[in-house]
């Protein structure tokens, strides 16, 4: 019979634990389990029949840790290939009547993802692929992937099956005592991303027993809608007499269980602690001969790597800042790579309260799916909100796509065929709920229902690429009244019918509609709430309009959706008006003799910093500023530092209150087209080496005293430092490593550049490099710490 | 004989803010840093405290340790086992929390980059301090705790140790290529038992 018909009408009993039948069978601690299916192949098929006549559906092939990680290439195929056949021989053995099936097991990789850790996610994908061929190469059945603790990798796994194989897949992770994985993410983020990537059943094993589980297990049989695995371990572990034994017994263990098959658990097993009697208990009581149907929650969800935002419910927010359109300093951000200046944009929106980012980085001068996913991984690694990835690119969308820890929004589709044969294949493919704008190849229609015509046809042509109708989100397209009088009522007509007709979700980009007029603001969060009473599920607006963020919060507490309608209070603040803001904490005059942007800078006050340069801006040539405020006031602290009686976190907060002031100066001379040029240096940590709280000081002191710093991050092959130095055209390069593991790559570096372009010079630093290793390895310079890095710097380039 | 892995979780153990300022290169205090300390604590609310451990009989010569059939090359590590004829290896963690908190200032605030790298060496610290005091505490005298990388001790044994414990599984640690952990606030380490 197929796995899958299988599983549709049935309740699926697992194996229970191979690991603790391989101990009791003598198995070390300091042995691959794995191994024993080629030197102990009679022990491991004796484990797997025990399980068969306990009345096993499914058992898991021994090879947990098969991967390229742990096995040469050779010994991995034998390791597979062995593993699907003792299992197949158990099923030859077992005397049991049961519906059985060989499935190929995959465990985590024992690595952790970027950023957190060193393995990169399409290598993460390569290391899966090969087990998961083989498995399929040698006839397993199916594939479990099981007890992964972090997100992305469970994305990485679940991408490369559905790559590599046609097998059906069941996906199971390892959540903590607090419902979520290790690295965060919850119940809800998992089952949004799992189910939008196509595995055949989700759910939780490892880790903790059947009633710490439960909550976990009840929440995604709440929410998911596909089938839910519970795979638990038989209790806790304690130490009895110097062994280990767990705490749950296997009658217990039943008791806990069978409620939750009741409730609709469809694929259970036993994991850590468990043996054939816990699985015989199980299956001896076969409650559930026609158990609960497998029902769609028909819901609209997105994810990021923690958790979800659903539409429908109370409207979201989706920040529309990360869009160079019309914003002369953030295309120019995007031409030098500064990809701080979208990372700061990220987290003031979040601030601000936008619940989801757009992010567009879209211009003609740039490697556009490259930048795509650049930003978007960067993002991710400073806020946790949901992302909407918008690029008319399809093939920018896909690498985004790929990357993309959680279920994004994907902007956008349109009713014309070309956008929905891009577009649609790359939604079901990677799972993401899709924007679709009202318009097809005759242009915008000017009236409701052709509007609505429209979206009926992209419902229709998504269901034939098997996308539901709650994996769609409408627009319908805001138009500039100020050039269409009933433009905005066309808008709103079709909202409400694709909303409460077609039952559909709705977003609108809310700024379009005041084009050509004064005060945006005001039509804009007029037109915002009119949306909103006619259903809006979602609105792409600024978060940085206070006018849009009132109408938000003052219908979030009239509709019901803020309890005590305290989050409209705790904004009111916000809002107060400009009048009322409290006087500034630095006095007007200065208490010395420095002017009040320097003891901004001095005292570190970014805040300070930024609004005094934008005042003296008005007045002050943007040269002046620097030479004559932030230099001296930079020299002061940086002496004081060389001094000693500025201490390391003083100088950094006098920094980043400049950088501040930079950014202001950087944006007065973009918009009124004032070239700045600078001299060009670049910096990065070396190969291997994860850690750049060293090199990011050096970088930010650097840009203070005016460099152009192209900084390419950490753990950074030699070979792309040296392609990198030679693109830029750079004379002077910082080489930081932390490690004494990592020196050695330091030193392949610096040989490299020296050897190709003996012409650059070299400053290497780093907590175990000194004056002598530096001249060992052949350095120009060493630099002790941050303003050592200045001083050369200027030496050289001043 | 079988080798027993187990696991465990601390409660936060206190601060202690003169080590904070040591390891953020302050040989001070001041205003200003204390406040941006105090701002960072609160914004750890799930900092974890987890160690993961094993108890192995252990032989050791002038120049060598064997750990239960796995030789360990190291006079300085032999030097501190001297006398003694058990050992803990463990692998302690603060968890990814601090790690994404320190990644994000990396790249918008260095002041507090540094700021979070100091209370994780600090927190860590204090956690394998907790782990030690227990062991002494129920076997009477320990050495001091001793790590790959230490002195002659090869980082490469860090592989036998996590191959030995599975951090990965149990409290979520894993190796780069290059041998150091992640998360970043991680510290394994061998104490004797006297």
């Amino acid at each position: 019979m197929d796995f899958r018909a299988f599983l549709k009408s049935n309740v699926v009993y697992l194996d229970g634990s191979m690991g603790t039948m391989l101990q009791k069978a003598g198995l070390s601690p300091r042995e691959l389990p794995e191994r024993w299916n080629i030197s102990h192949p009679e022990r491991v098929i004796e484990i797997h029949k025990a399980y068969l006549d306990a009345g096993s559906n499914v058992v898991l092939t021994n090879t947990f840790g098969a991967n390229m990680l742990k096995f040469s290439e050779r010994e991995l195929e034998e390791v597979v290939r062995c593993g699907v056949e003792n299992a197949r021989r158990a099923i030859e053995l077992s005397s049991g009547k049961q519906e059985k099936f060989v499935a190929l097991d995959i465990g985590p990789t024992g690595k952790l993802l970027k950023p957190l850790g060193d393995l990169d996610f399409e290598n993460a994908v390569e290391i899966f692929k090969k087990t998961a061929l083989l498995g399929e190469k040698y006839g397993a059945d199916l594939i479990v992937i099981e007890t992964i603790n972090d997100l992305y990798e469970a994305k990485a796994s679940l991408l490369a099956v559905k790559e590599a194989t046609s097998l059906p897949v069941m996906i199971s992770l390892a959540f903590g005592e607090d419902g979520r994985l290790l690295t965060g993410a919850s119940a809800d983020a998992v089952c949004a991303t799992l189910e939008g990537l196509g595995a055949d059943a989700i759910g939780a094993n490892c880790s903790l027993g059947p009633r710490a589980l439960t909550p976990v297990i009840e929440r995604l049989l709440e929410i998911s809608s596909v089938p839910v695995i519970l795979k638990p371990n038989a209790g806790l572990p304690k130490i009895v007499s110097g062994k280990t034994e767990y705490d749950v017994s296997s009658e217990d263990f039943k008791k806990e269980i069978l409620p939750l098959i009741k409730n609709g658990v469809r694929v259970v097993g036993g994991c850590c602690g468990t043996t054939p009697e816990y699985i015989r208990a199980l299956c001896e009581v076969k409650i559930c001969d026609t158990p609960l149907p497998i029902t769609d929650k028909g819901r609209t969800v997105i994810s990021s790597y923690t958790h979800t935002v659903e539409f429908g419910k109370a409207p979201v927010l989706i920040g529309e800042r990360i869009n160079p359109t019309g914003k002369k300093r953030f295309k120019e951000a995007l031409i030098e790579n500064d990809i701080t200046y979208i990372l700061n944009e990220a987290i003031a929106q979040e601030e601000k309260g936008a619940s989801v980012l757009d992010v567009n980085v879209g211009i003609p001068e740039i490697d556009e799916a490259k930048m795509l996913s650049r930003a978007i991984f960067e993002i991710q690694s400073v806020v946790n909100l949901p992302l909407q990835i918008d690029t008319a690119k399809p093939e920018a969308m896909e690498m985004a796509l790929r990357i993309y820890n959680g279920k994004p929004l994907i902007n956008s589709v349109n009713g014309k065929r070309e956008s929905m044969e891009r577009i649609f294949p790359l939604a079901k493919k990677y799972g993401g709920v899709v924007i679709a704008l009202t318009l097809d190849e005759n242009g915008i229609p000017d009236t409701v229902e052709g509007r609505v015509d429209i979206a009926k046809n992209i419902l229709k042509v998504a269901e034939s690429y098997g996308i539901q109708r709650k994996d769609i989100i409408f627009d319908t397209l805001a138009l500039t009244v100020s050039a269409d009088k009933n433009a905005p009522s066309v808008t709103l007509g079709a909202l409400e019918v694709i909303r409460r007709e077609l039952s559909a979700n709705t977003s609108l980009g809310v700024s379009n509609v005041s084009f050509g007029l004064p005060m945006r603001d005001t039509i804009n969060a007029t037109f915002f709430t009119l949306a909103l009473a006619r259903g809006l599920s979602a609105g792409i607006i600024n978060p940085y309009s206070s006018e849009i963020m009132r109408a938000y919060y003052s219908y979030m507490a009239l509709l019901g959706y803020d309890d005590s309608c305290k989050e409209y209070i705790k904004k009111c603040e916000e809002f107060a008006p400009l009048s009322q803001e409290k006087p500034r904490t630095v006095s007007q005059k200065s208490e010395n003799s420095h002017s009040l942007l320097q003891n901004a800078i001095i005292k570190g006050l970014k805040l300070e910093a930024g609004k005094i340069t934008e005042e003296l801006l008005k007045s002050t040539a943007p040269l002046s500023i620097v030479n004559e405020e932030i230099i001296p006031a930079l020299n002061t602290v940086g002496e004081g530092y060389e001094r000693g009686v500025v201490y390391l976190p003083e100088l950094l907060m006098s920094a980043e209150a400049t950088k501040v002031a930079f950014e202001k100066i950087k944006t007065f001379m973009s918009d009124t087209s004032q070239k700045h040029t600078k001299a060009r240096v670049l910096i990065a940590t070396v190969h291997g080496d994860i850690h750049d709280i060293g090199k990011n000081i050096v970088k930010l002191l650097l840009e203070n005293y005016g460099f152009d710093v192209i900084d390419l991050g950490r753990d950074v092959p030699s070979e792309k430092i040296l392609s990198a130095v030679r693109e830029n055209n750079v004379r002077l390069v910082f080489l930081s490593a932390l490690m004494t593991t990592t020196v050695g790559a330091m030193e392949e570096a610096v040989r490299l550049i020296k050897e190709e372009m003996p012409e650059v010079k070299i400053m290497v630093g780093g907590a175990v490099l000194t004056q002598e290793y530096a001249d060992k390895i052949g350095a120009d310079a060493y630099g002790k710490d941050a303003m050592e890095a200045v001083r050369y710097a200027e030496s050289l380039l001043g | 004989m079988i080798i027993e892995i187990r696991t465990k979780s601390y409660t936060p153990p206190p601060f202690d803010d003169k080590e904070i300022l040591r390891y953020a290169g302050c040989r001070g205090e001041s205003e200003s840093t204390c406040n941006l300390i105090n701002a960072l604590k609160d914004e750890l609310t799930c900092l974890e405290y987890k160690v993961c451990y094993a108890t192995l009989p252990v032989s050791v010569s002038d120049s060598e340790v064997d750990f239960d059939g796995l030789i360990y090359t190291s006079y300085d590590l032999a030097k501190i086992l001297c006398g003694c004829r058990y050992a803990v290896v463990f692998v302690a963690t603060l968890g990814v929390e601090i790690d994404r908190l320190i990644t994000k200032y990396s790249k918008l605030s260095p002041s507090r980059a540094l700021i979070l790298d100091a209370i994780g060496n600090e927190r860590i610290e204090a956690v394998c301090e907790e782990f030690c005091k227990e062991l002494e505490a129920t076997y009477g005298r320990v050495t001091r705790r001793f790590s790959p990388g230490y002195s002659d001790l090869d980082i490469s044994y860090q592989v036998d140790i996590f191959d030995l414990l599975s951090p990965e599984k149990r409290i979520g640690v894993c190796l780069t290529d290059t041998l150091l952990m992640t998360p970043t606030k991680s510290v394994s380490a061998i104490v004797g038992i006297r």
